[in-house]
């Protein structure tokens, strides 16, 4: 994973809440099978929309995704990370997320801003004021930047951001304790269930 | 203090504990798709890993399979090379898979419990937010993204932030016709779709012990849809008598230091949870979704909300938004809205018992003309028991189709799909917009209102007709 610190770019405006991720990216776009080629499938459903923020000039190349309320609820897709990632976003903030959602994106290298909702709200506000303007975002100061130099700080974890300052890989990470992992499975019950060999009813 | 059924489960399975970082917890059964699956298992080769317990790890094709013509190649060349890509992983990392055809292939959060692999006091993880599910055996089971599907293929283990406890206290006697979906989808009602968020739910109360095992699954089920990481019930008799026998339960010395361990797991009396929601079951009725999330909530008897109804601005302009994606009237009276689809089926409402009771109801009648319906066991099994009790025979005599097991129309990834502006009753979990087929649109439903309302020809219950 590529280290983050810092990133400016063009702030995008989704003025909904509960932006689910079978919004995100509707389940006929998540058959490919590889991690790439998932941009088609952002917001599919809004994309013909002429009037879609992402279809407006000034928001086309945006790199940070300023969201409403409960986004990324819903499935566990990862796909939806990989498909704002493919399309170009580096950032999302919002109030509230989707638990499995906020994991995936710091785990692919997402970076999840997590602002008050008013702060949302007077975000939108200068983007509508400012449209197509850059913003910075630092994840080493956890701090945004607006253009007119409003400076605002956001919630992220101390562990992921930690990791994704030095773009650690979890699992090598965690192969580190694999002497924890084995002493642990010296130490299961005999009676928890295995796989295999398998075994059916009639 | 005691401890709660989640954190004593939890508890056992901290592999590593440090200070500033999440716990590193052991995972006991990793269930897998073909749809999250696929970029995890490249990961491993690319990192030149193994899977480290195949012996825990148990897959099937269930999301983007048909469910007709099973046993004809997949028509759709995508679909087609995801599935033969999860049979390829399977068959070079040395992990058990049920294919389509097989007895034991089915939904994933179906296969396992009825296999008997899904135990009390066990830590189960998916590529599937709806592996809460399992929670209904007193497991903590909670859905992963793809790179975790990776981490627990390569180490077993996932690391993970400490969560809140939550209590919701359902109790009284459920009135007739109220079913384990009635409860959750007014639970959702009351709490939203973040309500849950960063706890661990246990689901308690006179009215949870005295649900089926299945009517339980359908509550930890729909725990994801609040937001909830984890949605858990105490192990009691109805669980040990449910898995007793089952292929993969433990037997004979096992089998009773199993039981006698479940037993210790259920909240101790002086544990506490930092949050209480309570639930009064006897002032329940049917409930029925008419917006475009799960918490989007009314009682059958009720009308289609104003925007004016909800607090906040942001709520508002959903609500609003929603009206218009589901070309619905605020005023309306929910049992005025006709319906062209019903799917029975679903990892929340596709095992036996809901085929029973839609039969039950369907027995004898005959299908509105304008309706069709889709019957879609949630596993081989469940068709396989379904046609032994002659199940399918009366669904067919009614003018549905019943068809093979898969998730199906619940997320529309076959062709299982709504066209434009159809409008369903689904006994499936997620209402979301385009969730079963792009401008499709979804009344979430239990059941018993299921098969009313393709007697009806509107959203209805049984006692209507």
């Amino acid at each position: 994973m590529d280290k983050f610190s810092t990133h400016v770019g063009v702030p995008v405006p989704l003025k909904r809440s509960n932006v689910d991720t079978d919004q995100i990216i509707p389940a006929v776009y998540l058959k490919r099978i590889r991690r790439t080629g998932f941009e088609d499938g952002l917001f599919a459903a809004w994309r013909g929309d002429p009037d879609f923020v992402l279809n407006q000039d000034a928001f086309k190349h945006g790199t940070i995704l300023v969201a409403g309320p409960d986004f990324g609820t819903g499935s566990s897709r990862e796909h939806a990370v990989w498909a704002l990632q493919n399309y170009g976003f580096k950032v999302i903030i919002g109030s509230r997320f989707g638990d499995i959602f906020r994991n995936n994106s710091g785990k692919a290298g997402l970076v999840v801003a997590v602002v008050p909702d008013e702060t949302v709200a007077s975000i939108w506000e200068y983007i509508d004021a400012n449209p197509g303007q850059e913003i910075e975002v630092s994840l080493v100061e956890r701090r945004i930047t607006l253009g007119d130099g409003t400076q605002i700080d956001f919630d992220i974890d101390d562990f992921t951001r930690h990791r994704l300052l030095e773009g650690l890989d979890d699992i090598s990470m965690t192969l580190q304790h694999e002497d924890a992992i084995a002493a642990y499975e010296a130490s299961r019950p005999t009676f928890k269930p295995k796989t295999l060999p398998a075994k059916v009813a009639n | 203090m005691g401890k709660t059924l989640s954190e004593k489960v939890w508890d056992a399975h901290v592999v590593r504990r440090a200070e500033g970082e999440p716990d590193l917890l052991y995972i006991d059964l990793h269930l897998v798709h073909e749809v999250t699956s696929p970029q995890a298992f490249e990961g491993l080769r690319l990192a030149g890993r193994e899977v480290r317990r195949p012996d825990l790890t148990l897959a099937t094709e269930d999301h983007n399979t048909p469910t007709l013509d099973i046993l004809k190649p997949i028509a759709d060349p995508t679909s087609r090379k995801q599935v033969e890509t999860l049979r390829r992983n399977a068959a070079d990392f040395g992990i058990r898979l049920h294919s389509l055809g097989d007895k034991d292939q089915g939904i994933v959060h179906v296969v396992g419990p009825q296999l008997g692999v899904t135990q009390p006091g066990m830590t189960i993880v998916c590529g599937d937010s709806h592996t809460s599910t399992h929670g209904a055996f007193g497991a903590l089971a909670f859905g992963i993204g793809t790179s975790e599907v990776e981490h627990v293929l390569a180490t077993q283990t996932l690391p993970q932030k400490a969560l809140k406890t939550m209590a919701v206290n359902v109790n009284g006697e459920l009135p007739d016709g109220v079913t384990a979906k009635d409860v959750v989808l007014a639970l959702i009602a009351k709490v939203g779709t973040g309500g849950g968020q960063g706890h661990v739910v246990e689901y308690r109360g006179s009215t949870i012990e005295a649900l089926s095992m299945e009517g339980r699954m359908t509550i930890c089920n729909m725990s994801i849809e609040w937001g909830a990481k984890a949605g858990m019930i105490a192990p009691d008799e109805k669980t040990f008598e449910y898995l007793k026998g089952r292929p993969h339960a433990p037997e004979g010395a096992d089998w009773d230091a199993a039981v006698e361990y479940w037993k210790s797991l259920r909240t101790d009396d002086d544990a506490t949870f930092d949050v209480e929601v309570d639930i009064d079951a006897t002032t329940l009725t049917p409930f029925v979704t008419w917006g475009t999330n799960p918490g989007h909530g009314v009682p059958l008897g009720g009308v289609v909300p104003a925007p004016e109804d909800f607090e906040s601005e942001v709520e508002q302009a959903t609500a609003r938004r929603a009206l218009e994606y589901m070309a619905l009237t605020a005023g309306t009276p929910m049992r005025d809205i006709r319906i062209d689809t019903v799917f029975l089926g679903s990892c929340t409402n596709g095992r036996i018992e809901d085929l029973r009771l839609a039969a039950s109801v369907l027995e004898g009648r005959r299908k509105h003309d304008d309706v069709r319906m889709l019957v879609v066991p949630g596993s081989a099994r469940v068709r396989l028991q379904a046609e032994a009790e002659g199940l399918d025979k009366i669904f067919t005599d009614f003018g549905a189709e019943w068809r093979a097991a898969g998730c199906s129309m619940c997320l529309g990834m076959n062709p299982d799909q709504l066209a434009p502006g159809e409008r369903s009753a689904s006994t499936s979990n997620r209402n979301f917009e385009g969730r079963q087929g792009k401008g499709g649109r979804t009344h979430l439903v239990s059941p018993a209102v299921a098969a009313a309302t393709a007697i009806a020809g509107h959203l209805a219950s049984p006692a209507d007709l």
